[in-house]
């Protein structure tokens, strides 16, 4: 079934859109004029999340039991006391929630939340209390992270094995892609074939200091993963065991989002911005370049698309494709929302109001 | 006893009237503010209980000094004010 709902989740509130035999349309507006940066729809129960980032007054986790008529406020993760003696260069203090995603099918109640400086957490209680995975925490390598997109580093992409709950998968920027087959107990750094170059020679090819923006697993072949990096786009289809550079995209292979379709491995999606130094779409053209042959080949599509001095930049949450591989959806920091119904073929711009988008989750 | 009030700000996302509480020091005082309005302890102290970077707290008038321990000592009849620093977009 197609989804015909989403979340769309922006700098100034949470908007529900539905879609009736008439099209697109906000049906639902939560927490107007509030900084939502991320919202889960947990399908196991229903409950939807949404994680706000208050500013002054920090990140705050809300639940709805109800489908958004009404909302409390749940725990949000909290970090351990941070020895006297340790060496990090920054506080342990919740900075922002920068992943949020369910636990398997038969673990109703778990949720898995990443966080910028770096910290994973587990809750069972639907956010009523936070565990910080300590083993990832100690983990020496993790010394070696450091910030991409913000002063400290970050986890935001969590991947849930279908076939194992207690298979996790996890994308850094800038730590790389970090792997558990044991629910968390111990982790090993998964980014062989990738490489860094923002960093010097001998240290571009260290695992645990890649930069992957956004990773995506295919649902039925969970094998196959895509990672949208800072310098290029990676393929593996061993389970992280190795990774490949994908260097055919077209017009650029810089961005911020990447999703695979659920039953096509082959199949990928990304919203290319000109390079690093300009984050912008290449020749004011927004365009969604699409492979469906693993990365030989590579489509650009815009139908439907603003061509002309259009500078929408997509983040790397703010793109998301629906459980039937049909539907795609992505939104913009210029407030523009766009939606394809054939698989990216066409598009139309449902808003062009909103907020600065920094997530949109089919429903 | 001191008397604690918030900016206008937090009120939308948590209530918080004017109150008065007794304490010593200013962590004495928000504590005690705390203890019976345990979900404003987040909106003002970060997770390490030290004062949120972006929000202020002064004393008669008198921003404090220690924003991590929230030491600075606070009379019998004292005023402290919660505040955000502004910023916009």
């Amino acid at each position: 079934m197609q989804s015909d709902s989403m979340h769309v989740a922006t700098r100034k509130g949470l908007f529900v859109y539905q879609r009736s035999s008439g099209g697109w349309s906000i049906t639902g507006r939560h927490f107007l004029a509030d900084n939502v940066t991320l919202s889960l729809v947990d399908r196991r129960d229903g409950h939807l999340y949404a994680a706000l980032d208050h500013g002054h007054f920090g990140v705050k986790v809300h639940r709805s039991a109800d489908g958004g008529a009404s909302w409390q406020e749940v725990a949000a993760p909290t970090y351990p006391e941070k020895p006297a003696d340790d060496p990090d260069g920054f506080d342990w203090s919740l900075q922002l929630i920068w992943a949020l995603e369910a636990g398997g099918p038969d673990e109703e109640g778990v949720l898995w939340c990443g966080t910028i400086p770096g910290g994973l957490f587990r809750s069972a209680d639907r956010g009523d209390s936070w565990k910080m995975i300590r083993s990832l925490w100690d983990e020496p390598q993790r010394r070696d992270w450091f910030g991409g997109g913000a002063d400290q580093p970050g986890i935001h992409s969590i991947s849930i094995d279908p076939r194992d709950p207690a298979h996790l998968m996890i994308g850094v920027s800038c730590g790389g892609v970090w792997v558990t087959t044991d629910g968390g107990a111990t982790w090993r750094v998964r980014s062989a074939g990738m490489w860094a170059d923002y960093m010097p020679p001998e240290r571009r090819e260290d695992p645990a200091i890649q930069d992957p923006h956004r990773l995506a697993r295919c649902r039925s072949a969970p094998d196959h993963l895509w990672v949208q990096h800072h310098n290029g786009i990676f393929r593996s289809t061993d389970g992280a065991a190795t990774w490949t550079e994908v260097t055919t995209a077209a017009p650029s292979s810089f961005g911020f989002a990447v999703v695979v379709h659920p039953e096509r491995p082959e199949t990928a999606w990304f919203v290319p911005a000109a390079s690093d130094e300009q984050r912008i779409p290449v020749g004011g053209k927004v365009v969604v370049s699409r492979t469906t042959d693993g990365g030989e080949t590579f489509e650009v599509l815009d139908r439907g698309l603003p061509g002309v001095d259009a500078y929408d930049l997509t983040f790397r949450h703010a793109l998301d494709i629906d459980s039937t591989g049909e539907r795609l959806a992505f939104g913009t920091t210029t407030g523009n929302l766009f939606v394809s119904e054939d698989g990216g073929d066409s598009w139309q711009a449902i808003s062009h109001h909103l907020p600065p988008v920094y997530a949109v989750r089919f429903a | 006893m001191p008397r604690v009030t918030f900016t206008r700000n937090l009120q939308r996302h948590v209530e918080c009237p004017p109150v008065e509480v007794s304490g010593a020091t200013v962590a004495e005082a928000l504590a005690a503010v705390f203890a019976a309005n345990p979900r404003l302890r987040g909106y003002v102290l970060d997770d390490r209980g030290a004062l949120r970077q972006h929000m202020a707290v002064f004393v008669d008038g008198r921003a404090i000094e220690d924003r991590i321990g929230l030491g600075d000592p606070v009379a019998d009849g004292g005023d402290i004010h919660v505040l955000q620093a502004l910023s916009g977009g």
